[in-house]
């Protein structure tokens, strides 16, 4: 007959517990476990608290799989803590009066929030930070206050503070140590992440302690005073000034307890009572600490696990306690022990206040690494983190590691030992990342992850594995993925001279094997058949077969968000609207209740529309004249421009006219990228042409064009490929340029990029010099896709089968949805 | 080969619901399906003529769009992958090949 297992407390370490054992069998006869728990929710990610303050929902941290504890018959019972323990007669008693025997007992209740014994701090406004609850009490009461302070400036400390900042607030922090995150940085750490948490708008006051919270008449928090006599408001106060260890039944029990608190374990996570394990951070392990991360408790979780099963000898010695993450935008690590001193350590910094940047490095005398500290700039983390306290001296000069990217090459991973920890979320070495490489052929990173896990914890590792791979000889894939050796551009090629019409042929003539593509090579092979189309006789990428192949912008002509709603942007050329036309948005707008927003490009975006009210939202803004903006497609997305010599004093060529003639001309054209256009009517540049893709500037004698301008992550400048050329001249060129980026670019690569690849020289010979003889053929192509032009809204509106698509179910009839002109209620099911 | 059968998934309460007929499903495309007690199922058809349910929520996003996304095949494994981000899921298992951690729920499918 199984053994009754009693865990009380379901948090993370918890229910890594429960999955340990269910991994290693133990639910199939030999235990049956019960789990008591004080919360009203089962375990959660706890780690990701502060996710809940920017809408994920409590089910999205939930950790147990949704039939986990089912399959394995695992009894949960929420919201009745364990009040009172029985060693003597091996009993646990709840809060609600139900007594369970148990076989063996692991507590697992973690810690509460360390309160400061301030005057005020039990008045309403104040609150700590460790629950789901807390979460939703903190979001709750901010909705009615304009500050809040967070007492602590530690790691939680912090995060509380980048979320009392999302919520709105004026937010300060305090921390009684003289620098913030105390236990994991030194000073100039410390400084330069100040400079970033301040650069947020957050306040910070060190080296003071909170003195009380004064109340209003009503008792409710309005200021902390500080033990220097100065005040903060403070509608709402955080505390999180540390956790104590929960070990309150231990003692009541007369199980041994740490002198500062913590239910003593030995190396097997036992206590005193061989019957009695405990783990995570209600547990004093052998070394003395209590650890406050979840890495150490799911090790602790593991090694009760073989205990109980029987199953290997592991224990817990000890942990290490480095850390690194993402705070208030900034990022922050610490290894090993960063404040290892000693006559012949030697520290090695490199620091940029400008920009927010701290690092250091310490090393014993033989040049081993002890520890180290990355504030600003963590990307070496994953490279030192196996060095730290290993017994070997670092491979390569300290400074190489710590020096910008760019000053020279850092060292690579390709230096550690077979033994070193590349990955420490899931403990893999670098001889087991190597060997997999060899083992399974594999050829980038997400192979690497599939077979050993590796990365897929913090991801903090993601550079060592790449530079691994890359000192495998591992040579980058040729052409587009698995399914196809071609490039972007010879596919193309290939299409175009097989006069192929559907993916399945292309995959036929030149895949290399396999029944479907993936989400890289069916988009080009969609988007190719789209440039192509009026050759090819394709009309529209919603059509039977091509429909497939387009990413759900493309799939349903408008932008997907966030939250699975879509958003609208009708063409507006050369930004030129008339009253009638902006009421008709307006109205739309209000009707079907979305939010409007002007864009960069001189359009108005409507967001929020259900994919299935997008057929009536384009009923209405067609009927008014309206077309589709393609801001969905790897296609001409707006040409902006100013007002030019209609109005300007200083224009010296019509750029609204010439804006709205490149429009039209170039809508709907799918190309490798996106591209953007703008027109300036004179060298002022109003329209910020010159970081467009196309940039046209007036000037006294025609038009300049300007080529390959981008803005984004690497702004560019375009460059200037012909000057003072007639409106004529000027949109053939543009034709030349626009059809061979199309034909010959890159998946992806904007024309920034593929200028850069080809040189400006070579793409000036073929468009303006026409050196390979190809103008009269580009140009062709352009005229052709000018001339078969059609709105892809309207025709969608004019196709049943299509409108079929926008059906929000497959199972609910087309016709209850798709022409309302208010937003659509969910269908009923249909009857079966 | 010419099918008119009925595609019945059945939800995670145990019942067998028709959502469509098998002829509805383009090959190497979704459909989105209403359930019972407001569950969602994805319904896809391979090239090969396979056809697979899974749960019509991002786990990642916490949209309903899995239905929407691009079907492949990986290594042949049948594979769907979210509008979202990208992440890519077996059909079969639903396990989500860029983090095993995560699946999407599989649901049994018969053609009647």
């Amino acid at each position: 007959m199984a053994q009754t297992l009693v865990v009380v407390g379901h948090g993370m370490v918890a229910q890594r517990l429960l999955e340990a054992l269910a991994e290693r069998g133990a639910f199939t006869g030999a235990w049956r476990a019960v789990v008591l728990a004080e919360e009203r929710r089962p375990a959660y990610d706890r780690v990701h608290l502060s996710a809940r303050f920017t809408g994920t929902s409590p089910e999205q941290l939930t950790l147990a799989e949704d039939d986990f504890l089912e399959r394995h018959g695992i009894e949960l019972h929420l919201g009745d803590p364990v009040a009172a323990l029985d060693t003597a007669h091996r009993t646990v008693t709840t809060a609600g009066g139900r007594t369970v025997a148990y076989d063996a007992l692991v507590l697992a209740t973690g810690s509460y929030p360390f309160v400061p014994p301030v005057p005020g701090a039990d008045s309403p406004g104040c609150f700590t930070y460790r629950t789901l609850d807390d979460v939703d009490a903190i979001t709750a009461y901010a909705g009615a206050a304009r500050s809040g302070v967070v007492v602590g400036g530690g790691l939680l400390g912090l995060e509380a503070a980048g979320a009392l900042r999302s919520l709105g607030l004026r937010t300060s922090v305090v921390e009684f140590a003289p620098r913030l995150m105390p236990l994991q940085l030194d000073e100039g750490g410390a400084a330069a992440l100040r400079g970033a948490v301040e650069g947020m708008g957050i306040g910070v006051y060190t080296g003071v302690g909170a003195n009380r919270v004064e109340t209003d008449a009503d008792g409710t928090a309005r200021r902390l005073r500080l033990s220097d006599g100065r005040q903060v408001d403070a509608d709402l106060v955080v505390f999180s000034a540390g956790v104590r260890p929960r070990d309150r039944l231990a003692r009541e029990a007369g199980l041994l307890v740490g002198d500062r608190g913590g239910v003593a374990v030995d190396r097997w996570c036992r206590t005193t009572d061989p019957a009695v394990y405990a783990v995570g951070e209600c547990a004093q392990t052998c070394d003395g600490q209590v650890y406050g991360l979840v890495a150490p408790g799911y090790r602790m979780a593991e090694v009760v696990a073989d205990r109980l099963c029987g199953t290997g000898g592991s224990s817990f010695e000890g942990s290490d306690t480095d850390t690194k993450l993402k705070l208030l935008g900034a990022d922050v690590a610490s290894f090993g022990d960063p404040f290892a001193a000693g006559a012949r350590t030697v520290e090695v910094q490199f620091s940029d206040s400008g920009s927010g940047v701290y690092k250091k490095l310490v090393l014993g005398a033989d040049g081993r690494l002890l520890g180290g500290i990355l504030v600003g700039d963590a990307a070496a983390y994953g490279l030192l983190k196996p060095h730290a306290g290993a017994d070997r001296p670092l491979p390569a000069a300290p400074e190489s590691f710590l020096l910008p990217a760019g000053a020279e090459a850092p060292p690579g991973a390709d230096l550690l030992p077979d033994e070193a920890v590349v990955c420490s979320c899931h403990n893999v070495t670098k001889g087991a990342v190597r060997a997999a490489v060899a083992e399974h052929g594999l050829t980038d990173l997400a192979g690497v992850k599939r077979c050993t896990k590796a990365g897929t914890g913090c991801g903090g590792c993601a550079g060592a594995l790449q530079s691994l791979l890359d000192a495998a000889g591992v040579e980058p894939r040729r052409g587009l993925c698995e399914h196809f050796e071609l490039s972007r551009a010879e596919l193309y090629q290939a299409v175009r001279a097989g006069r192929l019409t559907s993916f399945a042929a292309v995959l036929a003539a030149h895949g290399t094997g396999g029944e479907d593509g993936c989400t890289v090579c069916k988009p080009v092979v969609g988007s190719l058949l789209a440039t192509l189309g009026p050759e090819l006789g394709l009309t529209h990428i919603l059509d039977p077969g091509q429909r497939g192949l387009q990413d759900s912008n493309d799939r349903y002509l408008a932008n997907l968000q966030k939250d699975g709603t879509y958003s609208v942007v009708p063409r507006i050329p050369g930004g030129e609207l008339t009253p009638e036309q902006l009421i008709v948005i307006g109205e739309v707008a209000r009707d079907f209740g979305l939010y409007t927003k002007i864009t960069g490009g001189q359009r108005i975006d409507l967001f929020g529309a259900r994919a299935e009210q997008l057929p009536a939202v384009w009923r209405r803004l067609v009927d008014a004249g309206f077309e589709s903006g393609h801001a969905y497609g790897k296609s001409l997305r707006t040409v902006k421009s100013c007002v030019g010599s209609r109005w300007c004093r200083f224009g010296q060529g019509d750029s609204v006219q010439l804006a709205i003639d490149l429009e039209l001309r170039y809508r709907g054209l799918r190309t490798p990228h996106k591209v953007k256009g703008g027109v300036s009517g004179c060298l002022r540049e109003c329209a910020e042409a010159r970081g467009k893709d196309i940039g046209v500037i007036a000037t006294a004698n025609g038009w300049n064009l300007y080529v390959g301008g981008n803005g984004g992550t690497t702004p560019r400048h375009a460059e200037l490929l012909a000057a003072d050329l007639s409106t004529e001249r000027l949109l053939r060129l543009t034709d030349r340029f626009l059809m061979y980026y199309a034909r010959t670019g890159e998946r992806l690569e904007r024309t920034a990029a593929w200028l850069e690849r080809l040189g400006t020289d070579h793409v000036r010979r073929v468009v303006v010099d026409d050196a390979e003889g190809l103008a009269a053929e580009l140009e062709a192509q352009a005229d052709r896709h000018a001339a078969g032009y059609r709105d892809e809204w309207e025709a969608v509106l004019a196709d049943p089968a299509k409108l079929r698509h926008f059906a929000p179910f497959v199972n609910a009839p087309a016709e209850s949805v798709a022409f309302l002109n208010s937003p659509a209620p969910t269908p009923a099911l249909q009857e079966h | 080969m010419h099918r008119t059968e009925q595609v019945q998934v059945r939800t995670t309460a145990g019942e067998w619901v028709t959502v469509c007929s098998y002829e509805e499903l383009e090959p190497a495309c979704g459909v989105a399906a209403l359930l019972p007690e407001g569950e969602q199922a994805a319904v896809f058809r391979t090239p090969g003529g396979q056809v697979h349910a899974v749960g019509n929520r991002d786990p990642f996003s916490g949209a309903d769009v899995i239905a929407d996304g691009i079907t492949g095949s990986v290594d042949g494994v049948p594979t769907v992958a979210s509008p979202m981000h990208k992440q890519t899921f077996d059909l079969r298992t639903g396990i989500c090949l860029d983090d095993p951690e995560v699946a999407l729920p599989v649901l049994p499918v018969r053609l009647l």
